[in-house]
Parts: structure tokens; C-alpha cells; sequence
């Protein structure tokens, strides 16, 4: 089967039950998506389709198409310089990093629907699981990246 | 008082003498490919160190070695910052690199322990760190003087380059860094003043951050060797059953699968070309086991044996001052009141993993581990080399919490690839697996007894803990002659690292011993967690019943205590005790002492028709020296997170012998909507005073405060945890 990924067409060769997770891990070599925990609680493994916000551990890649485009954290930006990134990088939000690619694309995808996110928006929309616990930076990532996307 | 890092530094000095120390640092018979971004034994370059902290090549460019392992504390941008503050380079030059075990093995030790935990990254390193890079500057300084034929004394640097000013010459560290290491290392290597800090103590950004926002940091689940197969492996799932067989027929047709191994005789592995395959094929295999005597025990039994412990006659004492129990006979009022505290996991966002390649002649294993050489020796055991022949390669942590100071996971990811000798296999757990076979925050209840007289003032105090000691399981060199753990008396000893709050004109505190089967092991802060919400609780308790504000019934017994006394007034202040921010907004006061550093926080919490709110906490932290602010913050606020993801949400449960919980579903974590306002206020108190930790210490006071607030909203006294399913209605 065939799979656009940050703009490329990969010819991917899997079971069609197979999570989109681990065909971009595993076959494609794009380990900034996650693994956390396989049942689409924790968000680490967000990506977009089509650029909504998709949790890929319980996406089969059978389910998918070359139609739809699929971006994943390395694909979000040339230079890491989208809006949420350089917000992050700006205020030290990551600690170990390890759920922050799916906060970053969960981030992303609330910005395209409503680009001015309020704090109760922002509790609604970002339901990723963060152990270390940057919640507080990363409301403030989320309220920074806002602005710096209307400039 | 309890140092983790000694006893394990002896235990290491004397297998040194044991096995004697050879031979460098080992070759690796095949290629990198993404794994090498991460991996310092493919960066390394043939530039020689100037010495073992400090690398700088031609371009100027500086490596600083690390050996403490960074899981999202910071702590590698702050060693570094206190090697750089020494050396004087330029920041904007530097790099970290990890040093590995065998490494370490083959120079003596020479960059110490690399267990991180306890708190201890920066605060028991620092010194060694900062005169690691004093002494690199002395002779890099030294080599310009000599080549100019000059006094080094008439030599200074700034950034990295060194001039001497009566000829207005000049040399780069790059330019002379090969020639500086061939230098005697200076014996006298005098450090700077705090106060003239330029690099150190600054909220300066940390070094890995970038790389975390593209995708490019490479964890442990990441690595990619070539020709790596991957592994899923499901053990018994009653700690202390055993595998009696397996059925893999099915299995073995299933697509990618290589190989299906038992391992340990109690787990179950699939190799497959991929982890999905793998662990679709282990679903497919048919296992039998052994479930042992432990499928006999579920949580209410554990409860009563810990029930039994709190009116036990027998009890290791660990913190005793006058005569309790008459100074609470002779009072006008006793109170009593009985907490208890469940068990916990880590649920590292990373699950556990390794990589490892076995061959008979070495091994090598890629790991997120706290323990760097607890596990280079996980890995020699299971390998069945010679520790020269065994090393590890650190890569960083996907959090770590405790979970990772120990090292089953590492032993069963060698032992697998010890079943296809020269191929490397990655071993990743399921979140399952991660659940169910964890060491977990250990569980204990506490039976608190106080004496008031007819002023109100406590006569007397007693503490009965019954429950589980960690280091009986994980942390043996900690139990003493008669069998005690003093980690059981975190943040209510005597004195030292974890010294009580209150100056009590008597106190008792004993522990039953009661171990479960339960796997216990440390947990951010582990024993302070629960000992500072029993003993912060039950002090409001103690106010309340005699009449008495929360904070001036704490500050009477806090005189000697001066850095206590700090943090709870500054919380005090700055949080505005006895003025919540707005109407039906209630106040709740904790503070504690973890880690050599004083910890305080005030919550201001809501509870409306049941639901509870947690709007800010206002925290206060003494760390005696602050490397850097900023990171101290998040930390505050990482621990405030994890303090009350466990105390809103988190327990970990056990029928017949099962750990019943096994993902984010049963096990919920905090998200966003969850985390309060955090307003942090740090105190350097400085002076000659071993330094305080960070990563942990403050996850012990979020908790009582919020309990405390709720409380004072609702009149309900909380005293089992988690909060999820007690009513909070007003009582």
C-alpha cells in the first residue's frame, strides 16, 4: 500500500491491521512519534491526517490511503521554525521530551481550527499525558505560539 | 544522615579490587545508522581530553562530560553550567557527551557514580564537576604561558581565549587544548565565589531542548541498529511465578517472528523483524504458569497485614526525643488519627527498553537507565562476561522517576539477544507490561497520636508506620545490622538530608516492617510523599483541635528550624495566607525537608458541588545554591504534577496475586486541565552547607497543601488516597 507522509509517497509493506504508529516508526524511521501506551489515552504518538490531530497507536494503516496526507513531527516544518516550535523553544517547555512531539502536533492542529485558544479551550483540546509534567509551559507555549502565528 | 551514593561507591571500589581493572574501552564490530546521532562512542572524536571533563577541539567547539543521566531534570545543562562556570569557555560553544561504564571501569572510577537519584545529580557532584573544569582551565592556561615563554600568572581567558596582556597575544582554548592535556593536573584548584557566578545560577536555556521539538532526539526506544530484529516479552504475571510451558505453534507462522524464547523461567520473549510483529505473535502464544504462592494474596490481605503492624509491640525506632508516650498521658487532649498511602507506579512515558547485542566474546547495550553501572552489572550477570567485555551506552531517558535506577528490564533485554548471539535485539515493553511489572511506590499506613495541653500546645507526638521498606528489596546496603531502613523515616528523622519539621518537646517515630510481595522500589521522593502528607495532615488536625491558625500553631515548633521556618514564611507571604485570591477559594499549608532542601507550599482550591479545583500553589524551595532558576521552576512544576496525578488519581491495586491495573485507563494520569497555577519562590540560604536537590524534593508538599485546603473548604479529612471516588461534598 501506498502512504503520503510529509509530502513523500512511501510504498509501505505491512499487515493492514498494523498501527499507522508503528509502520512510521518501524518501516519509515520516523521515531519522533511515540509510543506510549496503544490505546489512543496519552497522545505521544499524535499525528496529523489531513491536518487534524490523529492518535496513530489504534490507526490501522489498511484504513488509510495515498490520498490523505499524513504529516508527522519531522514533517511539521522546514527548520523547525513552525510557530509552536519556535513557542516551545522560546520557553524551555520539554523536560525528558518524550510526549512532546504529540503536544506539539495536538498544539499545531488546535491553532488551524481556532487560532486564538482560550484556557478553556486549551483544557478541552490538549489531552495528552505529560509525566513530567509541563502542563504550566505548555499553556503558556500554546498562548505564546498563538500570537507569534498571527504576526 | 541516608546517602545513597556512599555505600554504593564502597560496594563499587571493592569489585574494582575484585575483578582488577582492564583494558579501555571495547570496539564495536558493526554500524550505526540513527542511533549514531545519539551515541557518543560514534561521535568520538580523535581529539585528546584535555582532561576527564573536558574535551575541546581545534574548532573550539567544547564537549563536557556528563555521567549523570539526564530524564527531563535538566540536570545535564546544570552540571554543565557548573563545568563551563569554571572553565571559562564560551556557552555557545558547548556540547555534553556521556561517558560510558566501561569507560569508567577501565579509569578508575574516575567521574564517580553515575546513579541518578536521590536528587544527588548536581548536589553531590558539584564539587567534583566544578574543579574538573577549574583544573582544565588551569592547564589550558598553563600550556599558552609556555608556549609564549610567559608567566601563566600574567595569562587570563575570557570565553575561551586566552590573552596575555603585556603583549596583547593571544590563543584560543582550541589552539592549545592538546597540549594542556599533556599537562600534571594542578594539585591546588581553587573554586569561585557563588556570588561572581556568570554561567552558573543563571535561568539559562538548556542544551537538549531543540531536539525535542523536531523529532530528532534519539530515546531508547529509537535506537536502530543494523540488522536489529525487535522484542516483546510478557512475564508471569503474579511476581514470583514461573513459566511451566509455552505453546508457540501459531505463533511461529505469524509473519516476521524469528525466534520465541523463555526467559529467566518466568517471562516469555518474540523476536520478530519488527515490535509490532513481535508483539502480535506473543499475544498468539499459548503460555502455562506456575503462578506460585503470591496468587493467594490480594489487597485486602495486604491491608491487614498492615493493619496487624500498626498496634505491633515491636517497631524499629527511628526518631525518638524525650517521653511520648507520658507526655501524651499526662495531656488534656489526645488525637488520633490513621492514613494510608496505596501503591504507585512510575509510568514513564517511555516504557521500558534496551538494546543488546551479545556475542561470546562482548556485549553491548543501549539503555535508558538512572543506574549506569548498576547496569553495566545487570548486564556482565546476565551476559556471563567479564565486566571489560560488557558496556553500556547511555541514551536519554523517556522519564525516569526511579523506574529506571533499576535494571530487570536491562537484564531481560540481554538475556534475549543472548539467544541470537550477533544480532542486536531491542527489547520494548508494552504499556502493560510497564504496569504490571513495575517496583512500585511501596505502601504504608500511619497511626499519628499527639498530646495537647490546656494551651493547646502539642506535648507530644507519635508516629507508627507499618509497611513496606523499599531497600529490603532494591536497595540492601541501606538495611541496618538490626535490620532497619531509615529510608522508611524520610522527612521525619532526627536530622540530616530528611530532618523533621517540628521541634516536638517529645516525639516517637517507629516502623512496623510489613513487606508484601508487592515489588517495591523508589518513586520521586518515595517516602516523603506519604510521611509529609501523614504528619502535614494530621498538624492541621492537631491546630484545629486546638483552636489554633495552621500557620502559628506550625511556626511555635519550628524555632530551630531555620530553613523550614524560611519556606514556610515565604509561602505564607507571597501566597497570602489567611486572603484567598477570591471568594470560596480555601487555603491549605505544608512544609517538609527532602533532600537537604526545605520545601513549602500553599494551595488555593475550590470545591464546588463536589468537584475540586486546585487553582495555585504557591511553592518555596532552599536548595542552598540555585544552578539554575529557571529549570528549578519546572521542576517545582513537574513535581506539583506528578505529586497530584497520584494523589487525584493513582493506585495501583493487586487480586489474587495480579496487578490490576495496566494502562492510562485504570492508571490515569494529570492532563493540562488538571495543573494549577505555580508561583515558585526560591531560596538560597548559600553559606557552608551541603547543597539541597531539586527533582524531587517539592512533589512532598503539594499534596498536604491541597489536602489541607480541602478541608479547610469541605471539613473533610481525607486520610486514603487516591482522591478519585471519595465524595467531597461538604461534610
Amino acid at each position: 500500500m501506498k502512504l503520503n507522509v510529509n509530502n513523500r509517497i512511501f510504498d509501505v509493506d505491512a499487515e493492514e491491521d498494523t498501527p499507522l504508529l508503528w509502520v512510521l516508526r518501524e518501516q519509515l524511521e520516523l521515531t519522533g512519534t511515540k509510543f506510549g501506551c496503544g490505546i489512543a489515552q496519552c497522545g505521544a504518538c499524535t499525528v496529523h491526517i489531513d491536518g487534524e490531530a490523529v492518535r496513530s497507536c489504534v490507526m490501522p494503516v489498511g484504513a488509510l490511503n495515498a490520498d490523505e496526507k499524513i504529516t508527522t513531527i519531522e514533517g511539521l516544518s522546514e527548520g523547525a521554525d513552525h510557530p509552536v516550535q519556535r513557542a516551545w523553544l522560546e520557553l524551555d517547555v520539554p523536560q525528558c521530551g518524550y510526549c512532546q512531539s504529540g503536544m506539539i502536533m495536538a498544539t499545531a492542529a488546535l491553532l488551524e481550527e481556532n487560532p486564538e485558544p482560550s484556557d478553556e479551550d486549551i483544557d478541552d483540546a490538549i489531552t495528552n499525558i505529560c509525566r513530567c509534567g509541563t502542563f504550566a509551559r505548555v499553556r503558556k507555549g500554546i498562548h505564546l505560539a498563538a500570537e507569534l502565528k498571527k504576526a | 544522615m541516608i546517602d545513597l551514593a556512599e555505600p554504593q561507591a564502597i560496594s563499587r571500589r571493592k569489585f574494582l579490587v575484585g575483578t582488577g581493572a582492564t583494558g579501555a574501552g571495547l570496539s564495536l564490530g558493526f554500524s550505526f545508522s540513527s542511533a549514531e546521532a545519539d551515541s557518543n562512542w560514534a561521535q568520538k572524536s580523535a581529539t585528546p581530553e584535555v582532561n576527564a571533563w573536558v574535551v575541546i577541539d581545534p574548532d573550539d567547539s567544547v564537549r563536557i562530560r556528563v555521567v549523570k543521566s539526564e530524564m527531563g531534570q535538566g540536570t545535564l545543562t546544570g552540571l554543565a553550567q557548573l563545568v563551563v562556570e569554571e572553565l571559562e569557555c564560551d556557552w555557545d560553544n558547548v556540547s555534553t557527551e556521556y561517558p560510558t561504564p566501561g569507560e569508567s571501569l577501565a579509569r578508575n572510577e574516575v567521574w564517580g557514580s553515575f546513579l541518578t537519584a536521590a536528587s544527588f545529580g548536581i548536589r553531590k557532584s558539584q564539587k567534583m564537576v566544578r574543579e574538573g573544569g577549574a583544573a582544565a582551565r588551569i592547564m589550558l592556561i598553563g600550556a599558552a604561558a609556555d608556549r609564549w615563554g610567559v608567566p601563566a600568572g600574567e595569562c587570563s581567558v575570557e570565553k575561551g581565549v586566552i590573552t596575555h596582556a603585556n603583549t596583547g597575544r593571544t590563543l584560543s582554548y582550541g589552539e592549545v587544548a592538546t597540549d594542556a592535556g599533556q599537562r600534571t593536573p594542578p594539585t591546588e584548584v581553587p573554586l569561585r565565589d557563588p556570588k561572581d557566578w556568570k554561567i552558573a545560577g543563571k535561568p539559562i536555556k538548556r542544551l537538549d531542548t531543540e531536539a525535542k521539538l523536531n523529532g530528532s532526539q534519539i530515546y531508547g526506544v529509537d535506537i536502530k541498529l543494523d540488522g536489529m530484529l525487535s522484542a516483546s516479552i510478557k512475564a508471569c504475571p503474579v511476581w514470583g511465578g514461573t513459566l511451566v510451558s509455552f505453546n508457540a505453534d501459531a505463533a511461529n507462522q505469524m509473519p516476521g517472528v524469528r525466534k520465541i524464547v523463555a526467559i529467566d523461567g518466568n517471562a516469555v520473549a518474540v523476536i520478530a523483524d519488527t515490535w509490532w510483529r513481535a508483539n502480535r505473535a506473543l499475544e498468539a502464544v499459548e503460555i502455562e504458569w506456575d503462578l506460585g504462592e503470591n496468587a493467594n494474596t490480594s489487597s485486602s490481605d495486604i491491608d491487614n497485614v498492615l493493619n496487624e503492624g500498626l498496634d505491633a509491640t515491636e517497631a524499629f525506632v527511628g526518631n525518638s526525643v524525650g517521653d511520648a508516650d507520658a507526655a501524651i498521658a499526662e495531656a488534656a487532649q489526645v488525637v488520633t488519627s490513621t492514613y494510608d498511602y496505596p501503591y504507585q507506579a512510575h509510568a514513564t512515558m517511555e516504557p521500558m527498553n534496551a538494546t543488546a547485542i551479545w556475542t561470546p566474546e562482548n556485549c553491548n547495550v543501549w539503555a535508558p537507565t538512572q543506574n549506569g553501572q548498576g547496569a553495566h552489572a545487570a548486564a556482565v550477570e546476565a551476559a556471563g562476561l567479564k565486566p571489560e567485555q560488557v558496556d553500556i551506552t547511555k541514551v536519554h531517558l523517556g522519564g525516569g522517576f526511579g523506574r529506571r535506577q533499576s535494571n530487570d528490564w536491562l537484564r531481560q533485554a540481554v538475556l534475549i539477544a543472548k539467544e541470537l548471539p550477533g544480532t542486536p535485539v531491542k527489547l520494548i515493553y508494552t504499556r502493560e507490561e510497564d504496569l504490571t511489572q513495575s517496583m512500585y511506590h511501596p505502601v504504608t499506613k500511619a497511626r499519628m497520636t499527639a498530646g495537647l495541653d490546656e494551651n493547646g500546645d502539642i506535648t507530644g507526638l507519635k508516629m507508627r508506620i507499618s509497611g513496606q521498606s523499599i531497600s529490603v528489596f532494591s536497595l540492601k546496603f541501606l538495611i541496618q545490622d538490626d535490620g532497619s531502613d531509615p529510608l522508611v523515616f524520610q522527612a521525619v528523622a532526627p536530622e540530616g538530608d530528611f530532618q523533621i519539621s517540628y521541634g516536638f518537646p517529645a516525639v516517637h517515630v517507629d516502623h512496623a516492617m510489613r513487606n508484601p510481595f508487592v515489588r517495591p522500589a523508589v518513586w520521586r521522593g518515595v517516602n516523603i510523599n506519604q510521611n509529609t502528607i501523614y504528619m502535614e495532615s494530621f498538624m492541621d488536625e492537631l491546630a484545629e483541635a486546638a483552636g489554633k491558625d495552621p500557620l502559628e500553631f506550625r511556626r511555635k515548633l519550628m524555632s530551630e528550624r531555620p530553613r523550614h521556618l524560611a519556606v514556610l514564611n515565604a509561602v505564607a507571604e507571597r501566597g497570602k495566607w489567611g486572603s484567598p485570591s477570591a471568594p470560596g477559594r480555601h487555603q491549605g499549608l505544608a512544609v517538609s525537608f527532602a533532600f537537604g532542601s526545605a520545601i513549602a507550599a500553599l494551595a488555593e482550591v475550590s470545591v464546588t458541588d463536589g468537584e475540586l479545583t486546585v487553582h495555585k500553589i504557591t511553592a518555596a524551595t532552599d536548595p542552598v545554591r540555585a544552578v539554575n532558576p529557571q529549570q528549578i521552576e519546572a521542576q517545582v512544576e513537574g513535581s506539583f504534577a506528578y505529586g497530584l496525578s497520584a494523589l487525584l488519581y493513582q493506585e495501583i491495586t493487586v487480586a489474587d496475586g495480579r496487578i490490576e491495573q495496566d494502562n492510562f485507563d485504570s492508571y490515569p494520569s494529570m492532563t493540562i486541565s488538571d495543573m494549577p497555577e505555580v508561583e515558585t519562590v526560591i531560596i538560597e540560604s548559600g553559606g557552608d552547607v551541603e547543597w539541597g536537590g531539586v527533582g524531587e524534593p517539592t512533589i512532598a508538599v503539594a499534596a498536604p497543601a491541597v489536602l489541607n485546603a480541602i478541608y479547610a473548604a469541605t471539613g473533610k479529612r481525607i486520610r486514603s488516597f487516591p482522591l478519585s471516588g471519595i465524595s467531597l461534598s461538604e461534610v
